[in-house]
């Protein structure tokens, strides 16, 4: 019986590059920016890596595929680098192959480095692609905010709320990460707004407008992990210790079968679960010091709040306008600005949560520390509500 | 064996744009601004064989077996690519059905009609459409309009015998549109009347009527596409009363080219009386006439609103710019979302045919989950099973708006692009786009039916590629 992931690596570093539109660095320039701050927190040397993992989602305008634009431009000793991709929980991705490495006992020291350029693409939002051969022939030319928007019209339909009152409490959550942002220097966008502006916003796919749409941003983010041993020989008194790390792809039944209403995302439910007993979680609400969630829109945040079993089933808005996961509430989520604000880089955000997760627990977090929180959750929901990977991720302060 | 025609449908889209707006948008290149009733135009997705599409469902009615398509049009999509057999892949008709594309001329139809009255064949399918492109500020702009009709013709009869036709060819051009231009070439419609329309009309009439020893007095109802200006006066040479003439449908619909004739005889044929006689006239490069006696098993075998039910669905509109924007007469900048190849892979869309084509789903033989698109193993979560999928049409099953969103940022040359999730009947859902539907107007758990549309348009390599969408059922 295999006993999961909780407590077999430590991460000693972590390093994230100022998110935004970094119009004068190119991917290999916010690697580099990342892995410069990670190296110096772990204190360790660049030759020790003995296997790294690069996650990238829009390998044409970001990077290339394969992994050697992370070997190439850290210079690297020429050790293994796999590329990894599974949409937005790439960054999630690429950190569960160094950390399952460092398990294996394959080697001691890995490195996850998750990156985007996005402002290349010439787009405003996320650049059009190809969906597939016979998928362009015939679903619709989506863009991911009109594919979660869809959770909308479905949550209203299935808990009877007006689409009004839904979005009031749906402002409330981009009004929360843009408070929290003005916060994190290395945020996207750090500019306070109100409920009315979000509201007032031009809608982009009903019921979202403009504020209700996180960030495209460029930026990488990069965690060193090795083991607990390991950990303690480089002399860090406290780490920061996985403590469950899962994965939930759908398999097609949210988009082929009506057993989903389309009012929340399976697959969260079904990472999280996991998750929860990989880390011998029993009551998350309680234990959890704060969350990073995938709030690529802020609908997403909303459903998401019960598909993690911290709302109860239809309680999300009523809980989310209460300020229950406001910075000072009682689940502080998206105390760095989330996706929402610090922004989103693809491939990096994943790795990004984990950063926010890791500087809270080591109480680094400055002016937007949460109290000393043991154990924090990150979540991404990748590609869009009907076809997904959805990823939890649990830390924990491992003190000696 | 009594040839005849047993079944009639027809397709009008919904968008009716008011002459008045044409002519107040161009008002200052017109002395007055006026202009009577409404013109039909299709949405950005709706082009001659889609509409020969729904109107050929219409005719089939889900229930009639035909041998063959033929699918008339001076507007095919594709000039070297079958578009009746496209057709009939789209009705999910076997593969054995004779396919037949018939072009040229406004007279595709008419003559495509008598021949197959003419002849033998076993029940086919003939479906007439047209969506001609005119130039703005044209007199074509103002009297065209886009639609389809479409007859089951068989030894049945069932709503009208043939009495007997006659045909002349003459090579009268009173427009032309040469291979290659978008528009039409008309010439002095004085010359086309006096020259044209009267000497042709009476001429055929003479003759079909000596053919058939029917009397001019019979004829009860008359098919003449042209203006009443036109019309009245050979009335009165025909010693028929203008009382006879079917209505053209210029206020309601603008004249459909090939399809015209067929769309006004659905009118005739929604409202005559068992025994009645109707002249159908067909006119370009010569004539056809023909005559229908209507059978006495009609009044069982329609409904009464065949095109009274198409004109209802119309939505009155003020839009021109979006009339010309639609019809491909204005390059609309689109941004850069709309740079997106759609390239098809026809290797794929060979294989997958019958999906792509006929909304054909799979039915899971191990727990009778219906599903789009069928898949070697189940997709209800309760099954999954590696099992065989029997084909199901999807088209016809009701089915409903599960979710749903307004896109605005989403390229489509009509915003928002609305889609979302459909639940069908039989536990099924597909992923879908919504054709011709307003902000607002879609809500979760509203009744949807299918229609069958363009779905990108690969202007690099001059490619319609076409799927199913879903819409509101509105009646």
């Amino acid at each position: 019986m295999a006993s999961g992931i909780r407590d077999k690596v430590a991460i000693v570093g972590m390093g994230c590059s100022r998110f935004g539109e970094r119009w004068n660095m190119g991917a290999d320039d916010l690697m580099v920016e990342a892995f410069t701050e990670a190296m110096a927190d772990a204190g360790v040397e660049r030759d020790r890596i003995e296997a790294a993992w690069l996650g990238v989602f829009y390998q044409e305008q970001s990077t290339s595929k394969s992994g050697l634009p992370l070997s190439m431009a850290l210079r690297l000793p020429n050790v293994p680098v796999t590329r990894v991709e599974n949409l937005c929980a790439t960054g999630t991705e690429a950190l569960r192959g160094a950390v399952y490495a460092v398990a294996s006992g394959a080697v001691d020291i890995a490195l996850a480095m998750g990156v985007e350029k996005l402002k290349d693409t010439g787009f405003g939002g996320l650049p059009e692609r190809a969906k597939g051969t016979f998928e362009d022939q015939w679903q619709p030319g989506f863009t991911p905010p009109g594919a979660f928007a869809q959770l909308g019209a479905a949550y209203a339909a299935r808990h009877g709320l007006s689409i009004d009152e839904l979005r009031r409490a749906m402002a409330h959550v981009s009004v929360k990460s843009h408070a929290n942002a003005l916060d994190n220097p290395k945020a996207h966008l750090r500019t306070p707004i109100t409920s009315e502006q979000v509201l007032g916003a031009p809608m982009v796919a009903f019921p979202l407008g403009v504020y209700d749409c996180c960030g495209v941003s460029d930026g990488a983010a990069c965690a060193i992990v090795t083991t607990p041993e390991i950990a303690a020989s480089l002399g860090k008194r406290d780490h920061v210790s996985v403590k469950a790390l899962q994965l939930a792809p759908s398999n097609g039944a949210e988009m082929g079968h009506a057993s989903w209403d389309g009012s929340y995302t399976p697959t969260t439910r079904l990472a999280a679960s996991r998750a929860y007993r990989e880390a011998g979680l029993t009551d998350p609400a309680s234990q959890l010091g704060l969350i990073e969630v995938h709030d690529c829109f802020s609908v997403t945040e909303l459903v998401v709040m019960e598909d993690l079993g911290l709302s109860a089933p239809g309680r999300a808005p009523a809980d989310i306008l209460d300020g229950r996961y406001d910075r000072d509430g009682t689940i502080p989520c998206q105390t760095d600005g989330g996706l929402k604000c610090f922004g989103h880089p693809v491939g990096a955000s994943g790795l990004r949560m984990a950063y926010e997760i890791y500087t809270q627990l080591l109480g680094r977090a400055g002016s937007r520390q949460v109290g000393a929180p043991s154990l924090g959750l990150s979540h991404n929901l990748g590609g869009i509500p009907n076809r997904n990977v959805a990823s939890v991720a649990i830390f924990g302060l491992n003190q000696f | 064996m009594t040839r005849g025609i047993s079944s009639i449908g027809v397709y009008v889209p919904r968008r009716r744009l008011s002459r008045r707006a044409i002519s107040e948008a161009l008002a200052w290149r017109l002395q007055s601004v006026g202009g009577r009733g409404e013109r039909a135009y299709g949405n950005w997705d709706e082009d001659a064989l889609t509409m020969a599409v729904e109107a050929g469902r219409a005719a089939l009615g889900g229930r009639e077996a035909v041998a063959g398509v033929t699918f008339a049009s001076t507007t095919h999509p594709f000039l070297d690519r079958s578009n009746s057999g496209l057709v009939a892949e789209a009705l999910a008709l076997p593969a054995q059905v004779t396919t037949q594309d018939a072009a040229g001329s406004q007279r595709a139809g008419t003559s495509a009609l008598m021949a197959l009255l003419e002849g033998t064949a076993p029940a086919t399918l003939l479906v007439a459409a047209d969506r001609r492109a005119t130039q703005p500020g044209s007199v074509q702009e103002l009297n065209y309009g886009d639609g389809a009709a479409a007859v089951v013709v068989d030894g049945q009869a069932e709503l009208a015998e043939y009495l007997g036709g006659y045909s002349e060819n003459i090579d009268f051009v009173d427009h032309y549109r040469q291979a290659g231009e978008r528009h039409d070439y008309a010439l002095e419609d004085r010359w086309v009347r006096t020259e044209a329309w009267g000497p042709f009309v009476r001429r055929a009439v003479a003759a079909l009527l000596t053919k058939t020893s029917v009397a001019a007095a019979a004829i009860t109802r008359v098919i003449l596409t042209a203006s009443r200006a036109t019309a009245e006066p050979l009335m009165r040479t025909l010693g028929l009363t203008n009382a006879t003439l079917v209505d053209a449908l210029h206020d309601r619909v603008g004249d459909t080219g090939v399809a015209h004739p067929l769309l006004m005889l659905a009118g005739a044929l929604d409202e005559a009386m068992p025994g009645e006689v109707i002249l159908v006239i067909g006119f370009g490069q010569g004539m056809d006439a023909l005559l229908l006696r209507v059978s006495d098993s009609a009044p069982q075998r329609r409904t009464g609103r065949v095109l009274s039910g198409a004109l209802a669905r119309g939505l009155t509109d003020h839009a021109y710019v979006r009339f010309l924007s639609h019809g491909g007469a204005l390059a609309l900048d689109w941004g850069m979302r709309a740079e997106r190849d759609a390239r098809t892979a026809h290797s794929v869309h060979y294989r997958k045919r019958a999906a792509l084509n006929g909304f054909m789903g799979g039915r899971c033989t191990a727990c009778d989950t219906v599903q789009f698109p069928a898949a070697p193993a189940c997709v209800n979560p309760e099954c999954r099973a590696f099992a065989p999928q029997t084909p199901i049409r999807l088209v016809d099953l009701p089915a409903t708006v599960k979710t749903y969103t307004e896109d605005w940022l989403a390229f489509t040359p009509s915003p928002p692009l609305v889609y979302g999730n459909v639940a069908f009947e039989g536990g099924g859902n597909a992923f879908i786009e919504y054709a011709d539907v307003d902000p607002g107007e879609v809500s979760v758990g509203a009744a949807v039916t299918f229609v069958f549309r363009i779905k990108d348009i690969d202007h690099a390599r001059g490619f319609h590629r076409y799927f199913w969408k879903a819409t509101l059922r509105r009646s």
